[in-house]
Formats: structure tokens, C-alpha cells, sequence
């Protein structure tokens, strides 16, 4: 915004937040101009969120003041930052998923009467929703809305409330391109009216895309600011990790073998009795990995599912290296030579109170070594671990750290690690680097890359297009459980693969978008 | 014939009315995320010790209050253990039954007169009256409602207004907020521990004036297990009534009027055995609830506050 007037509305002055053991916050600096998005880039860990949370104050800085329109305020709560028209959009969407969209946005509102009039809210939020392009039914129940659409609640709420400082954190994290375009010009709208609005992220093209300057933190110290149009992606990834970052992968060229995995006509239902997958049918061949693109919801967990044993489809067949396992238990899918990676790293994937060294042995211990004559063998399993330590380079204070004081990388390369080790055929990876910084989001491609040239099938589900396309060698859509398309990553645009997404079959897309 | 359903319905309201206070006062507690298997006890020691307030002071008020007052204290001790020290919810609550059970039964056997032998038992002290409504209660069938106790009028208020409290006020909108997803009530700048505190107690008050009315109303007197179960059958009643006090009023009578018929049976001196009469409202109110659960399981209804029993902690490193 450069021909308006700068004026600052927000200005937080040598924040510190020391948490045991952590220096989280190291004397960080933020203005904030009105009318203005700010971004703060940063690796996982570097003190991004918290620095917001004190803004919004869930946490106390031990040091440091926060100045709004000039004046020093103390903030002790969300409600007191809501009061002073902060607000923010966590991550994880502050919504109550049994109430309605106007009961979510006066929620907690103090000055709402003993009996609320919901026709007036419902008014209200009516002509708000006009007036920022947020468009969303205020009688819907929040469980009956897209992410998308939660998210423009969220946002409504806070304007609503009268925020005129807004922070979002990871906002299109959960949107398709074509919805984090809406939410940009939503931004612009807000902008215009003299709102102001701070974005946490850790994505380069999410920086380039919305914000007029960005701030950048390294391990709870500010130690850049720039403005949007004055840098480069490639340099802000130097500054966040601090060297220089492969965006493409180095890729040999796909050489696939025979079909590991084929699906035919797969059809299941989800825990309510509704379809989730409707006439699904793919092929993944040898040395070959199948992206599957799609926003979360549209089938991603079933599929996975359905293909490493874990539920039985209600039509339609699994085909592994030409057997018909579609009544196989998850323990013959794993005896079969199917590896799963799932989504949810600490529910599914290991056991948070055992050792590492207990959670990489955990598929084995049907065998020797680990075991003999049904008795833990606890050297071999030292062993064992220890040399899949090594190899997958896991930071481990020891073998026997009890895994969920690792940070979320390493819990996830000691997944992987015990995954690729007993894996023979197929790989089954669902949101591999969700949640991991750049340096670890890098290893863990590297391996499922390593996995292609050991000539096994990958089937990588993923919500990051840019790695489906750095890594996969044909992505298939999924919307709604179908495959809207299958299309070679080589010649696809993330325009494309988002139209899909949305629902567009690849027969409606025009020819030379797919050729 | 009339004269018989007349009875049937006036005997179902009054077995009725102590299980509609105390699921009323379950269902604001499991609303706002806490769950009290305490109840049992505390209706065990709200009735013994209601008993004797009232056999001792003359007043069935005094009675009536104290009992509210051992509920609500009860209460609070629940709320301690399972909202500031998150203990485990199951635990604490049958915990609570378990003290209240045996305390009562000891209280029973110490607070009587010394000509009793200290015994409460058999004691005969002031019970509440059942006031009929000049006219109203001469309508065959139909006037049994308007021939019972204070406290069963008052249900006919209550059930709509705690209705209207819970589903269209500022208060209730929040109190449901705090037992669905306490992190957005919270980041609302909803008070979670003052709520859950708040609604735990008048949970523990109402279930205390239930457990009064068993012994100052519906059966007057102090007798060993005076409940017969009744606090377990509340925890199933809240099932039913699917969070919703309009249909735990229905529940209640529902199980009331079993009890009612069941007496009916047994006074026309039919050869089943009354053991097994007496057994009848139990199994019922297990066979309706499973029927009915199934039933709301299909038609996938929304099910309990989603973060019922679970204790609440702002996330912090």
C-alpha cells in the first residue's frame, strides 16, 4: 500500500518468551502498518506461533511491551486482545462443530443478551459476509461446512467482533488454489478498509502471494525484514534455514516395471454409513510413485485404508502383484510386503510412551532376531534400532528416549526408517512431511525417492502439490472419492491439478492443459 | 377403569419426579463436559441426611435445603477432583457413590432418636403434602396431575425453562460451547473451570432435592438403599434423553410409569413373583434405552458434548 500513509497501528517492542529450557522469543521487534499483511516466515520451531500467542495472549512475555496506536497495553487473555480488536485464526479452527455459524460467531461475546436475537445476528452476519466476500449460510452447522468455508467463519467471527488486527496462522495450509486466491482478494478487502493483517507460514509462494512485507525468524530471533516486492523466494528460504534449499529434487528417469497395485471399481462406506470411495480404480507399477492430490476429506484416509488392509471396500477388488488380497487382514498386508506411513504420525504410526528402539522393531517382533521362542531378544533390539539410527540419521538422545520427546522430523524418519525396512512392494506414504520444516520435509522425499529407485511402488497422499510434483511421476486427483484424472506430473501446472481438485473432471479441461 | 389409570398416572409423577430433578441436574452437569457417576451416593446421603433435618427440625423446608446443600457439596468435591486436579472423571465419580452409600447407611444408624436405638429407620417425621388443585385435580385421569407435591408442579416449569435455559440463552449457548470443544470456548473467553464448577454444583443441588423427595415425599422416611438404583438409572436417563431436558421429563415418566403398573400388579395380588415385579422398571429402562439409542445411532443424531469426561488443559509448552 504504498500511496497511502504509513501509519503504524501495532508495534511490539523486544519480546522475549523463555519456556524451560527453550528460549522461544529472543528481544523480537514487529510493526505493523495499517492496511498492511505482514508475513512471518519461519522453520518449524522458530518461535513464529509464539510470538503471535503473546499478541493474543495465551502467553506473558517475560520481556518486552506491546504498543497499540501508540499506547502500551498489557494483554492477559484473548478476550482481552478481542477487546482491544485483535484476533486470529488458529490453525486448528477455534469452531464448535455442533452449533450453527452465527451461534459459533457470538459465542463468548459480552456484550450479548441473556436471550440473543439470532434473526438480527443472522442479519448482521448476512451483510458482513456481502460486504467481505465471505460468502457462508449463518444457519449451517459448522460439521456441514468445507474447510474452506470454516475458515471464512473464522474470519467473519473476528470481523464480527470488530477486529481490525488479524492473524492467521498457516491459513491455506487446508485450501485449494483456487480457495487461497479468494482468500487473497478477502485480504485485499480488508486491506482497503484499513485493516491489518499479520500471517504465519512457512511457505515462500504463500509470502510472495499476500503479504506487502515479511518478517523472517531463525530459532526465536527476528533476523529479517523485508518487503514483499524487494526479495526473492529463493532468498528468504536462505535466510529461514539458513543456506541455500533444492526446490526440484534431483529425479532419474521413471523406469516402471510390472503392476504392484491395482484397484478396481473399489467402492467403501465411512464410519456413518456413507460412501467415501465411489468406484475408485488405479495402478501403481514397480519403481514408480502415484501421487494422489486432493484437499483432506475427499477420500485420502480411506483410500489408504482400504489399500493397506485396514477396511474392507463394499465392492470392487485389491489386486497385489497379481493376487486378490481384498479380504486380507492389515497383518497379511504387511506379510504381503505393504509398508504404511499413516497421517496421524503419534495415533497410528507409533506409540508415543515407548522407546524409538521399541517403536523401529515394532514390525518384526513376529521374527527372529528381535524375538526367539516368543521372548524379546532386548540386545537385537538395541542393535537393530541402533543401526537404523544410523542409517536414517534419527537425533536421538539414545535408542531407549521414549519417542515423543523427538521432534515431529525425527518421529517421522523413525517411521519411515522401520516402514522402508520391512517394506518389499508397496509403500503407502499419507502426508509424509505434513508439519515438517524445510530440512526435514527435504530427507523425507529423498527417501521415498531412494524407495522408487529400489524398484518398490510408492503411492505418496499428499495435500503439498509441490511435492507431488517434485516427487511423483503421475498424479491422480481425487474429489469427493473419485479419481478426477490421472496425469503425468511432467506436464501438469498446479492450476490445473487445482481445477481437479475443485471437482473438474479431466474431460471438461481443455486439451492443451493436460497435453 | 378410570379410577385405575387415574392412579396409574398419579403414582407415575410422583416415582417420577425425584428422577427428573436429578437427571435435570446431570444433564446441565454432562453438558458442560463433566460426567458424574456420583449420583447414587449422593441421592443416598441427600436422602438420609434431608431426612433427619426435617425429623429433627419439624420443618420438611429445613430437610429440603440441607439435602440440596449435602448434594451440592458433594458436588464440588467432584468438580475439585475432576476439573482442577483432572482426575479421572469414572473414578472420582464412583468414588462419591461409594462414600455416599456407605456414609448414609452409617448416618442412618447414628442420627435416629435414643429410644430408637440411634436408629433413623422407621422414624416417622414431616413429609411434604400433596396439594390438590380445587377443580383441575377432580378431572378423571387427567386430574392426577394436578394432585401431587410442590416439587412436582414445579417440574412442570422447570423442564421447559431449563429447555429454553440450555438451548436459547447467552448461557446455555456457552455452557454447551465448554462441553463441546472447551479450547474454542476458552480462546471465546468463555471461563471453562468456572463453568464446568458452576454447572457441576447445581447438577449436585438438583440431584439432592431428588434424593429429598424419596425421603420426604415419595416413600417418607429413612430406609436402607432408599433409592433402589435410581441414581444409576439417571445416568441412563441422560442417555436417553439425549442432553435434552424435555426428553428426560419423558424418560422419567417412562420409568415411573413401569413402577407404577408394576404396583398395580402387585396389589391385585397376581401370582408373579414381586421380585420379579420389582425388577421390571430396571430392565425396561435398559431395553428402552438400547432400543433407542440404536434407533438415534441410525438416524445419526448428535450424541454426547463431545468432550464429556474429558479433563481441560490450555495447551502450553
Amino acid at each position: 500500500m504504498d500511496n497511502q500513509q504509513l501509519q503504524v497501528v501495532l508495534e511490539m517492542r523486544g519480546i522475549t518468551k523463555r519456556f524451560p529450557g527453550v528460549l522461544a522469543n529472543d528481544k523480537v521487534d514487529l510493526t505493523l502498518n495499517a492496511g498492511e499483511v505482514l508475513a512471518l516466515l519461519g522453520e518449524n520451531g522458530a518461535g513464529k506461533s509464539t510470538l503471535m500467542n503473546v499478541l493474543i495472549g495465551l502467553y506473558r512475555q517475560d520481556e518486552g511491551e506491546i504498543y497499540l496506536g501508540g499506547k502500551r497495553v498489557e494483554i492477559h487473555s484473548p478476550s482481552d486482545a478481542a477487546d482491544l480488536g485483535i484476533g486470529m485464526v488458529h490453525q486448528n479452527f477455534k469452531l464448535v462443530r455442533t452449533m450453527t455459524v452465527a451461534e459459533n460467531i457470538i459465542l463468548g461475546l459480552k456484550d450479548l443478551p441473556f436471550i440473543p436475537k439470532i434473526q438480527e445476528v443472522t442479519k448482521r452476519i448476512k451483510a458482513l459476509s456481502d460486504q467481505y466476500h465471505l460468502k457462508v449460510d449463518p444457519s449451517a452447522y459448522i460439521w456441514q461446512l468445507s474447510v474452506g468455508e470454516q475458515q471464512r467463519v473464522e474470519i467473519l467471527k473476528l470481523i464480527y467482533r470488530g477486529a481490525s488486527i488479524l492473524i492467521l496462522d498457516e491459513p491455506t495450509a487446508v485450501l485449494t488454489p483456487q480457495e487461497a486466491q479468494e482468500l487473497e482478494h478477502v485480504l485485499e478487502i480488508l486491506t482497503s478498509e484499513g485493516k491489518s493483517a499479520i500471517f504465519i507460514t512457512h511457505k515462500m509462494e504463500e509470502v510472495m502471494a499476500f503479504s506487502d512485507r515479511v518478517l523472517v525468524l531463525q530459532q526465536g530471533k527476528l533476523i529479517a525484514s523485508r518487503n514483499t516486492d524487494e526479495t526473492s523466494p529463493q532468498e528468504l528460504a536462505r535466510l529461514m534455514v539458513g543456506r541455500e534449499v533444492l526446490f526440484r529434487l534431483d529425479k532419474e528417469p521413471c523406469q516402471p516395471g510390472d503392476t504392484v497395485l491395482e484397484l478396481k471399481d473399489i467402492c467403501a462406506m465411512d464410519n456413518r454409513g456413507l460412501p467415501a470411495l465411489n468406484d475408485l480404480s488405479l495402478e501403481i507399477k514397480s519403481g514408480e510413485i502415484l501421487g494422489i492430490a486432493g484437499v483432506a476429506g475427499n477420500g485420502q484416509n480411506h483410500l489408504a485404508e482400504v489399500v493397506t488392509g485396514l477396511k474392507k471396500p463394499s465392492k470392487g477388488q485389491v489386486i497385489l502383484n497379481g493376487k486378490d488380497v481384498t479380504q486380507n487382514s492389515p497383518l497379511q498386508m504387511i506379510q504381503s510386503g505393504v509398508s504404511y506411513i499413516p497421517a496421524d504420525r503419534i495415533g497410528m504410526g507409533a506409540v508415543g510412551n515407548m522407546a524409538v528402539s521399541e517403536n523401529l522393531s515394532m514390525k518384526g517382533y513376529r521374527k527372529e532376531p528381535i524375538t526367539r521362542n516368543g521372548i524379546l531378544q532386548p540386545k537385537q533390539i538395541t542393535k537393530f534400532a541402533k543401526n537404523l539410527i544410523e542409517l536414517f540419521r534419527i537425533a536421538t538422545p539414545t535408542p531407549a528416549t521414549r519417542i515423543k520427546f523427538l521432534s515431529g522430523g525425527n518421529i517421522q524418519k523413525a517411521i519411515l526408517a522401520r516402514e522402508i525396512d520391512s517394506c518389499s512392494g508397496l509403500m503407502v506414504a499419507v502426508y509424509p512431511s505434513r508439519g515438517l520444516d524445510v530440512g526435514a520435509t527435504e530427507s523425507v522425499r529423498k527417501m521415498l525417492l531412494d524407495q522408487r529407485q529400489r524398484g518398490l511402488a510408492v503411492l505418496l497422499i499428499s495435500e503439498d502439490l509441490d511435492e507431488l510434483l517434485s516427487i511423483s511421476d503421475r498424479i491422480a486427483v481425487l474429489f469427493d472419492g473419485r479419481i478426477m484424472g490421472v496425469v503425468p506430473s511432467e506436464h501438469v501446472d498446479s492450476e490445473t491439478l487445482g481445477l481437479m481438485m475443485g471437482g473438474v473432471p479431466i474431460s471438461a479441461l481443455p486439451d492443451e492443459a493436460v497435453s | 377403569m378410570i379410577a385405575l389409570l387415574t392412579s396409574i398416572l398419579a403414582i407415575t409423577l410422583r416415582a417420577g419426579t425425584s428422577l427428573v430433578y436429578a437427571t435435570m441436574g446431570e444433564i446441565y452437569t454432562e453438558n458442560s463436559g463433566v460426567l458424574n457417576l456420583g449420583i447414587e451416593g449422593m441421592m443416598l446421603l441427600s436422602a438420609v441426611s434431608g431426612f433427619a433435618a426435617a425429623y429433627y427440625s419439624g420443618f420438611v423446608w429445613v430437610g429440603f435445603l440441607i439435602a440440596m446443600l449435602v448434594g451440592g457439596i458433594l458436588a464440588a468435591i467432584h468438580a475439585f477432583l475432576s476439573v482442577t486436579m483432572r482426575a479421572n472423571q469414572v473414578v472420582s465419580g464412583l468414588s462419591i457413590t461409594l462414600f455416599g452409600t456407605g456414609m448414609a447407611s452409617f448416618l442412618g444408624q447414628r442420627l435416629g432418636p435414643e429410644s430408637n436405638n440411634y436408629y433413623l429407620a422407621g422414624m416417622v417425621g414431616p413429609r411434604l403434602q400433596t396439594i390438590s388443585i380445587p377443580g383441575l385435580s377432580q378431572i378423571p385421569v387427567i386430574g392426577a396431575l394436578f394432585n401431587q407435591d410442590i416439587l412436582t408442579y414445579i417440574i412442570y416449569l422447570l423442564v421447559p425453562l431449563a429447555w429454553f435455559y440450555l438451548y436459547k440463552t447467552r448461557n446455555g449457548l456457552n455452557l454447551r460451547a465448554v462441553g463441546e470443544d472447551p479450547q474454542t470456548a476458552d480462546a471465546m473467553g468463555i471461563n471453562v473451570t468456572r463453568t464446568r464448577y458452576i454447572y457441576t454444583i447445581i447438577g449436585g443441588l438438583l440431584v439432592g432435592l431428588g434424593g429429598a423427595h424419596l425421603s420426604l415425599s415419595y416413600t417418607p422416611g429413612w430406609s436402607e438403599n432408599i433409592t433402589g438404583g435410581r441414581g444409576w438409572i439417571v445416568i441412563a436417563l441422560v442417555i436417553f434423553a439425549m442432553w435434552n431436558p424435555g426428553r428426560a421429563f419423558l424418560g422419567a415418566l417412562i420409568f415411573g410409569g413401569i413402577n407404577a403398573v408394576q404396583f398395580r400388579l402387585q396389589a391385585s395380588g397376581t401370582n408373579i413373583p414381586a421380585s420379579f415385579l420389582n425388577m421390571m422398571p430396571y430392565i425396561m429402562t435398559v431395553l428402552v434405552l438400547v432400543l433407542i439409542t440404536w434407533w438415534e445411532a441410525l438416524s445419526k443424531r448428535i450424541g454426547a458434548p463431545a468432550a464429556l469426561s474429558t479433563p481441560y488443559m490450555r495447551e502450553d509448552k
